[in-house]
């Protein structure tokens, strides 16, 4: 790993030389901030708020063709590939939660869809110096400078940034920049560390999971789930919006005689998400799919992958309308217990 | 996108027969489809209780268990009873038309390791469907069990599967079917009540025998009862389940029970894992 520093006056030179890379970085579009394509040219401005909408929708797109077929015919045409493209200023929450995810896009069958589209995709993170009201990234295993699924960490230092380059993607890059980059001195590397430590101390939500995954199963009838999803609405915007959830449907789409075959996000918080042809629903109520919803993140997930689903990002309890809170529904777990 | 190995893109196969087994609005139809690519014909191997994802381009897919056993070579059957969409679409299929096959998916049941026993089905309905590759396994290696008992019964004469072939079952030495209907019809010659009570009628002894049963979930629930009151243990026991399903492969999330994927992890349980389950039977 390689640490490197990039003075600001030679932000614009940067960001305008990515740019002809399929650049994409936050930016506010209507209500919501999320990652947009970045004209060839143009100046990426960094702030401390992460975006609405994480970056999973980049490499797990909300509406994806899987394949294309004429109507009466057998031959299926497969979609041609996303050119590549590099996403700046993802926070290490995002980054890590397409880690978590890609545990379960290889799980016995791979997903070409999700692995390639990752593959092509080179992630320059940009550390948390200031953490959002409901972060919680230190409880679950990650932090406000977590490496994990990114390629490039990038820290604020006020005057530069400091590059580590993480992955050999991302040395590659590192290195194709150089002429605008200077070998880090040992202090910026130090001001990184001591930036990472008082952000962690600003960090004002601390749950202890341990325990959590092992006790969940036995509180399965336990009344915390309809206090909890009592005031529920079911709109799913915890799960659509969070960097984790991977939930998707599939569905045939017909236009004349021109058919394609989509997936698109779904969200255990929707009735018709397990509901059986006959009318008969496994989760019939909010209890049932609050219930499965911490389940999967706090307890299957770890079953099956050794990690929990859940990177802390606080967006499930931030855009909640009516302000379920993740940190609340898991300490009542803990009191349960 | 690289066309190897992509699990969502589907066979396409042609049915080279259809028939009806059942009438009326939610009939059931069998249809003996024959993979298109010999290459994958030749490739294809599934066990006793896998499923595939099966369906029409334009309208979807639906997972129905693999109805024809391994023993049964060359072609794949499906009973499918009408019900939704895709089983709608699936019903207007007829010789010669063409539809998409994906799998064998999930786990299967360990007939292997059942040699040397009794075995004992007790199904409803269309859950009859997954148990007759098990029948017609154990059928094709009798000599390798100690004997197979099918219990088997739905709401008329005329919501039985595989009548024919029952016909032929029963002649078969070593091998005992017991059949149901649960309202009292002219001229049917065999048991009158639901399926639980069938099997309490039939008593079969617990020893050296594995209890594999499927159907509507209620009457699971009271064929599970049953089974413990005729002293067969949780591990003797053995069930399939079946939820929504999407992709088939443990990644669309919709289909668990508890920590595990129907999709992969099932759809067969024995007993002593399901009974810890919390949504098994919900």
């Amino acid at each position: 790993m390689s640490a490197m520093l990039l003075h600001k006056e030679k932000w614009s030179e940067f960001t305008g030389k990515l740019s002809g890379k399929n650049l994409w970085a936050p930016a506010v579009q209507g209500e919501m901030k999320k990652f947009a394509r970045v004209a060839e040219g143009q100046t990426v401005h960094l702030d401390e708020d992460n975006t609405t909408v994480p970056p999973k929708a980049l490499v797990f797109p909300q509406t994806e063709t899987l394949c294309r077929f004429s109507l009466g015919q057998t031959d299926l045409e497969l979609p041609g590939l996303d050119e590549e493209m590099v996403l700046l200023g993802v926070r290490p929450c995002d980054a890590r939660a397409m880690a978590l995810v890609e545990k379960l896009f290889r799980w016995d069958f791979e997903d070409p869809y999700y692995l390639e589209r990752r593959e092509r995709t080179t992630l320059i993170g940009l550390a948390c110096n200031e953490p959002d009201l409901n972060c919680f990234c230190s409880s679950v295993g990650g932090g406000p400078a977590s490496p994990e699924g990114l390629d490039i960490l990038m820290s604020d230092l006020g005057e530069s940034y400091l590059l580590e380059d993480i992955t050999e993607k991302g040395k590659a890059l590192v290195e194709e920049f150089k002429d605008l980059l200077e070998e880090a001195p040992a202090d910026a590397v130090k001001q990184k560390e001591q930036l990472v430590e008082d952000a962690v101390a600003k960090i004002k939500w601390n749950v202890d999971p341990e325990g959590i995954p092992e006790a969940l199963p036995q509180l399965w009838e336990d009344p915390l789930w309809e206090k909890v999803s009592a005031a529920c609405l079911g709109c799913g915007i915890c799960t659509y919006l969070c960097p984790t959830c991977h939930c998707f449907d599939i569905q045939d789409e017909v236009e004349g005689p021109a058919g394609r075959r989509c997936r698109m996000w779904d969200s255990c918080m929707f009735a018709e998400y397990t509901k059986h042809t006959s009318g008969h629903n496994p989760r019939p109520t909010r209890r049932e799919r609050t219930r499965n919803r911490i389940n999967h993140k706090y307890s299957y997930f770890v079953d099956k992958f050794g990690v929990i689903a859940c990177v802390g990002c606080g967006r499930c309890s931030n855009l909640c309308p009516v302000n379920i809170d993740l940190i609340d529904i898991l300490r009542q777990v803990k009191a349960a217990r | 996108m690289k066309n190897h190995d992509n699990p969502y893109i589907p066979y396409t196969a042609t049915v080279e027969e259809a028939w009806n087994e059942t009438g009326g609005e939610r009939c059931i139809k069998t249809f003996k489809v024959i993979l298109d690519d010999p290459a994958v014909r030749d490739s294809w191997s599934h066990r006793p209780g896998q499923c595939a994802m099966i369906g029409v381009l334009g309208v979807g897919e639906s997972m129905i268990s693999i109805s024809s056993s391994p023993t049964e070579e060359g072609y794949l059957r499906f009973s499918v009873m009408k019900a939704g969409k895709v089983t709608t679409a699936l019903h207007q299929l007829e010789a010669g038309d063409k539809m998409t096959v994906r799998g064998p998916y999930g786990n299967s049941f360990p007939v292997d390791d059942w040699k040397g026993k009794k075995i004992l089905t007790v199904g409803g309905g269309i859950g009859q469907a997954p148990l007759r590759p098990i029948v017609e396994y154990v059928k094709a290696n009798l000599g390798d069990y100690a004997g197979l008992t099918t219990i088997y019964g739905a709401r008329t004469s005329g919501d039985l599967c595989f009548k024919q072939e029952f016909a032929e079952l029963e002649k078969v030495d070593g091998i005992n079917c017991h059949l149901s209907v649960d309202l009292e019809e002219e001229g049917w010659p065999h048991y009158v009540g639901f399926v639980p009570s069938l099997l309490m009628e039939v008593n079969p002894s617990p020893e050296n025998t594995i209890a594999i049963t499927c159907g509507p979930p209620i009457m699971i629930r009271f064929v599970l009862e049953n089974l413990k009151k005729l002293n067969f243990a949780d591990e003797q026991i053995y069930t399939t389940l079946e939820n929504r399903m999407k992709c088939g492969i443990g990644k669309c999330g919709r289909c668990n029970a508890g920590n595990l994927y129907v999709c992969k992890d099932g759809p067969v349980f024995s007993y002593a894992v399901l009974k810890d389950v919390p949504e098994a039977f919900a």
